[in-house]
């Protein structure tokens, strides 16, 4: 009977607790559990692989209405890190991602289309501005879980790809025909707040 | 810097002084050529392969020369009061502006705690620590650096073929014959 009614209690206030309002979480990456990546073909043999290391962003999702999620991340263009010192410095240059005059690209998304077939995937729309250029992109996104952590919080993990071509945000240094685009991936847990 | 009653430079410093000269200018234009190179340049990495190991030359041999002026001395300079200050100012900032371009070219590359190769010979390890964008930073103050060292020795130049020419002293000619 205690249990019942404890059990009833909790529906209840679940019901009551969930009027459809979004949570919001905080990118964890103050806890380094949340990363942007990109991989590039080198001459067309390789992948090169860099990411940023400094960024930060927030989210809301609502497991009742995944179709409400939104995103806003901001990201330190001076920070990118190919693990080679020489080449970051000309990253960072006005050959590539001019830090100097654009030291943030940000991403803002308009909607979030989840897939009819799988509530955990779906397609994340939004602006995004790189190089002082703003272009509507499209991140395939698949939640990776959700649930609480170990130590009192609750966290909630995405992961993301979509290719970028250079050219559009006014990235034209020539690395041939095998490089005109870079694929970026992101791995983004959430702390709920 | 201690002046010696001698009137000349001894061989060493000679050589080292115009292979420094040569290795100043060489790679000043080096530098300024390489970082136009387009990526599939034949040059793209063979040009910084030298630039890094010439310029760690430049390097050794510099840290060389002032220990060397510092136990040694230099010789007597020759002139008015003035034209002494004005030499010495001018030999404190050419060598102060020596240094800020070979180590800022260090930093560069060392900017993300690896190494350079001294002409595959070895290795040149990082600094134990590295400041964040070291790259870029030490990028800045190398290009700088450079054109006000170039600068500067032009200066000297200059000024030495004048004393040559239209002072008629030995000035020139100490830094040739033993």
């Amino acid at each position: 009977m205690k249990t019942q009614l404890l059990a009833l209690s909790a529906i209840v206030g679940s019901v009551l607790a969930a009027p459809a309002v979004a949570d919001d979480y905080v990118i964890d990456t103050e806890g380094q559990h949340a990363f942007i990546q990109f991989k590039i073909k080198h001459l067309g043999y390789s992948w090169l692989l860099g990411r940023f290391n400094d960024f930060e962003g927030k989210f809301s999702y609502d497991e009742a209405n995944p179709g409400n999620a939104s995103v806003e991340v901001t990201i330190d263009t001076a920070s990118v890190d190919t693990n080679h010192a020489e080449r970051d410095k000309h990253l960072r240059s006005d050959d590539f991602l001019n830090t100097g005059e654009y030291p943030e690209a940000s991403f803002v998304s308009t909607r979030y289309v989840p897939d009819s077939d799988d509530e955990n995937e779906g397609t994340l729309y939004g602006n995004f501005t790189l190089n002082g250029v703003t272009k509507e992109i499209a991140i395939e996104v698949e939640q990776v879980g959700a649930g609480e952590d170990p130590w009192g919080g609750f966290r909630r993990g995405f992961e993301g790809e979509v290719d970028l071509t250079l050219a559009d945000y006014n990235i034209d240094y020539n690395l041939g025909p095998e490089a005109k685009e870079v694929e970026l991936y992101l791995s983004i847990e959430g702390v709920r707040q | 810097m201690r002046e010696v009653g001698v009137k000349g430079y001894d061989a060493l410093m000679i050589i080292i002084h115009w292979s420094s000269a040569l290795l100043v200018f060489g790679l000043f234009v080096l530098g300024w050529w390489m970082v136009d190179l387009t990526y599939y340049s034949n040059w793209y990495t063979t040009a910084p392969w030298w630039h890094k190991s010439l310029g760690l030359l430049v390097l050794f041999i510099t840290l060389f020369r002032v220990v060397w002026r510092l136990v040694k001395g230099t010789p007597t300079i020759d002139g008015s009061a003035f034209e002494k200050k004005a030499a010495k100012l001018g030999h404190v900032l050419l060598y102060i502006s020596l240094l800020a371009v070979v180590f800022s070219g260090y930093l560069i590359s060392t900017g993300e705690g690896k190494p350079i190769s001294f002409f595959d010979w070895f290795d040149v390890p990082a600094l134990p620590f590295q400041v964040d964008q070291q790259a870029t930073l030490a990028g800045a103050i190398h290009e700088y650096a450079a054109y006000v060292l170039v600068i500067l020795a032009l200066g000297h130049g200059v000024m030495a073929l004048k004393h040559h020419f239209i002072d008629k002293r030995s000035t020139l000619i100490r830094m040739i014959k033993p």
